[in-house]
């Protein structure tokens, strides 16, 4: 039983990070319809950036740890925003409208760009962390060999991405901001002829999904304190497949496959093999798809012809 | 950030030079933004020691960056003003196309000739026939994957693991049972076209962009099992001492006790180099071959159906095509070229890991096939020798190599969104080419 906990809260912790990384790829692809490969990039980067940032931050000598981690934050947001403006305006608004495909392409240049532009200037070696926010809480129940470890990081993490979520939320359903992507998403020409600037609603959807990527990245580099140039690629993975089983196109959708590719994981590697994790996170995608092709939330597809 | 410069392109040519001051805006906003993607990643560098991470900064890249995008960016602005203003009419559209097909034909014939003749010329060598067998390889690889993407359009990102398949199934069935590449040649095909029913089956339901990640997970499976079934497939390792092929059973050894060799057979002396040159031209027949195949079925009922598939689905399954079926042959069609071309490989290696059949294989694959021009068979040639070619001319620059390599992926699709040579046209149409969406003769499946 603890160690069924305790692979619930590892599990929950790492879906949380799948999740934030689900939205800019459901959101992105709800709106302009592609596939943002190099959106695990993105989040690569803000992870690159958090690393950086902390080590700045003891550089400046601010060792007050919230106001360390908020700055960070702020930072790794700002700068991994500034990446995600960036790779739409450069490789894929020239594409719009264009062949289906070719903003595909694009993005997966961009994405081994991106990779090897990291590997060059930080070099390739894993790069490591010290442990910022260490302690937690110990569970201990009726078995007393075996303690529930619930840290105060997996406390961050969650709390972080809720507190997100819900702002986010906020924004897509109540402002005008966000009434406007939900136009543009729908018809984006009809949008375009009510006045809306299409254009700037996609690169602010671009803004904001790297923004979460960041933060992402983040609570990455805190919670396994190593991080090096390839981890956009499995992470990105991952959390595309997280958004597909939830239903591309919806937010509480990318947040509910996210959770359930992390705590799939975790189990997995908890009862079975850790090598296979990968197998059973894509397996279940394939089980969720035969049956409900439009992923757990999506809404059906109406084909018009 | 994203106001002062969402519009970026500056404006069109007018009277004065009062555009000027616009395109020095536009420029410097281009080398701020440079200087803000720089600042993070290249002004400050980590750097591992033995007491941990530390940072060092090298704030003059920032500069440099800003520096140089300023003045690409006013450079390439100026020279599009400088060409709008005398840009050329547009030519008729159709003499062009039919003068254009014609002239692809005859290019490749050329190419094949050029193909066959190679290992002749003067400027070939050992490292050329290898680069050339390389290159080959993914003309092949292209070519079977143009079956489902260009012609049945679906999207397949985990092309590579069939190509695995092909791989491993040779290196195991010759190593366990000793059977020959003759043999092999077509059971790997078999296998893969099999993997790919088995894949398809279930998915091939899916629309689009599932079916793509779909299909990229199944790669990533057939990798990671290879990694992880250390007991068959060697694990990390991989298999080492494949059989190497040999000319209708006479081995390209220097003496085999026992048996006649090839040059013993052929009264030839005896060298390395016959090894090279019939690798050559057995991945060249290969491909030729692939080729062949595809040119031909698509005149065929199947292949036909699988074009119609890819320009409207409804209208085919209103017609009565079993849109199901048809994708499962054409997706089994391209596994078994990756089949057959998977088996090629591992007997030109001799050895293989799951280190040959990563993500970036398929992605490379793919972008060979997009950048072509779907469904352009020359195309792919070209796109081939672009992306495989010729940076294996760049070696040592290795570092480099995988940044330029993606930088080309994005500036061709720039430029040439439909590829390099497009001919999304269907092989067979009703009637005459249509020049605008105009009302369609009775009798064809009208879409409304």
């Amino acid at each position: 039983m603890e160690y069924f906990i305790q692979q619930l809260i590892n599990g929950i912790s790492l879906g949380a990070i799948y999740g934030l990384i689900a939205i800019g790829y459901t959101m992105v692809y709800g709106i302009i319809g592609m596939i943002n490969f190099a959106h695990g990039e993105i989040y690569m980067i803000g992870a690159f950036v958090s690393l950086i940032g902390f080590l700045f931050m003891g550089v400046l000598g601010i060792s007050y740890i919230p106001l360390a981690l908020f700055l960070v934050l702020l930072m790794a947001m700002l700068f991994t925003a500034i990446y995600g403006w960036a790779i739409e305006r450069i490789a894929y608004r020239p594409l719009r409208g264009s062949v289906k495909l070719a903003p595909l392409i694009s993005a997966i240049g961009m994405s081994i760009v991106l990779q090897n532009y990291v590997q060059l200037t930080q070099g390739a070696r894993v790069k490591p962390l010290q442990p910022i926010i260490q302690g937690g809480f110990e569970l201990s129940g009726a078995n007393a060999d075996f303690h529930v470890r619930l840290s105060y990081l997996q406390i961050v993490i969650v709390l972080l991405t809720i507190a997100l979520m819900s702002i986010f939320t906020y924004v897509i359903t109540r402002t005008p901001l966000g009434r406007a992507q939900r136009a543009t998403e729908q018809d984006m020409t009809m949008a375009s002829l009510l006045g809306i600037n299409v254009d700037r609603i996609i690169s602010t959807t671009f803004v904001m999904g790297a923004a979460l990527a960041a933060v992402a990245g983040l609570m990455v580099t805190l919670y396994y304190g190593v991080i090096d140039f390839y981890i956009g690629f499995i992470a990105g993975m991952k959390a595309f497949t997280a958004a597909v089983l939830g239903g591309i196109g919806s937010l509480p959708g990318a947040m509910l496959g996210g959770l359930l590719i992390g705590l799939i994981e975790a189990f997995w590697s908890g009862y079975f093999s850790i090598g296979y994790k990968d197998v059973a996170a894509f397996s279940i995608l394939v089980l969720v798809l035969i049956f409900r092709p439009t992923g757990l939330l999506g809404k059906p597809e109406v084909e018009k012809v | 950030m994203a106001t002062t410069s969402s519009a970026p392109l500056p404006p069109k040519r007018n009277d004065g030079p009062a555009w000027m001051p616009s395109l020095l805006k536009d420029a410097f906003a281009a080398g701020v933004l440079a200087a803000l993607l720089a600042l993070p990643m290249l002004g400050f560098r980590l750097v591992d020691s033995a007491q941990g991470l530390s940072l060092d900064y090298r704030f003059s890249w920032v500069g440099i960056a800003f520096a140089a995008v300023f003045a690409g960016r006013l450079a390439i602005s100026l020279a599009r003003n400088a060409w709008d203003g005398r840009r050329r009419p547009m030519r008729e559209r159709g003499t062009e196309e039919s003068h254009g097909l014609r002239l692809r034909k005859l290019a490749g014939w050329l190419m094949v000739a050029a193909a066959l003749l190679l290992p002749w010329t003067p400027i070939a060598d050992r490292n050329l026939i290898d680069k050339a067998t390389l290159l080959l390889i993914y003309v092949m690889l292209g070519w079977g994957l143009n079956v489902v993407v260009g012609l049945a359009g679906l999207l397949d990102l985990g092309y590579v693991a069939f190509y695995a398949v092909g791989a491993y199934s040779y290196a195991l069935l010759s190593q366990n049972f000793g059977l020959s590449f003759w043999l092999c040649l077509p059971l790997a095909g078999a296998f893969a076209a099999t993997f790919g029913m088995l894949l398809g089956f279930p998915v091939l339901r899916l629309r689009g962009d599932y079916l793509a990640i779909v299909t990229l997970g199944f790669g990533e499976i057939v990798r990671v099992v290879l990694l992880n079934w250390q007991v068959v497939t060697g694990g990390p390792n991989g298999l080492s001492g494949i059989q190497r092929p040999s000319f209708f059973g006479l081995p390209f050894l220097a003496a085999v006790p026992g048996k006649t060799t090839f040059h013993e057979f052929f009264g030839l002396p005896f060298s390395p180099d016959h090894r090279i040159l019939f690798l050559y031209y057995l991945i060249l027949i290969l491909a030729l071959a692939t080729n062949l195949f595809t040119l031909r079925i698509r005149r065929l009922p199947i292949g036909r159906a699988w074009e119609a598939l890819r320009e409207d689905e409804t209208a085919c399954r209103s017609l009565g095509i079993n849109p199901t079926k048809t994708k499962l042959s054409a997706f089994a069609t391209g596994a078994m070229f990756a089949g057959f071309a998977g088996s090629f490989f591992a007997t030109r290696q001799g050895f293989i890991s799951p280190e040959s059949f990563t993500f970036l294989e398929s992605a490379i694959i793919l972008a060979i096939v997009v950048l072509g021009g779907l469904g352009s068979q020359i195309g792919i040639v070209l796109s081939a020798f672009l992306l495989v070619g010729l940076p294996e001319w760049f070696r040592e620059l290795q570092q480099y190599r995988m940044l330029a390599f993606g930088g080309a992926m994005v500036l061709i699709m720039l430029w040439r969104p439909r590829g390099l040579l497009s001919s999304r046209e269907p092989t067979v149409r009703l009637g005459k080419t249509p020049k605008a969406p105009e009302p369609m003769p009775a009798g064809e499946g009208a879409t409304p």
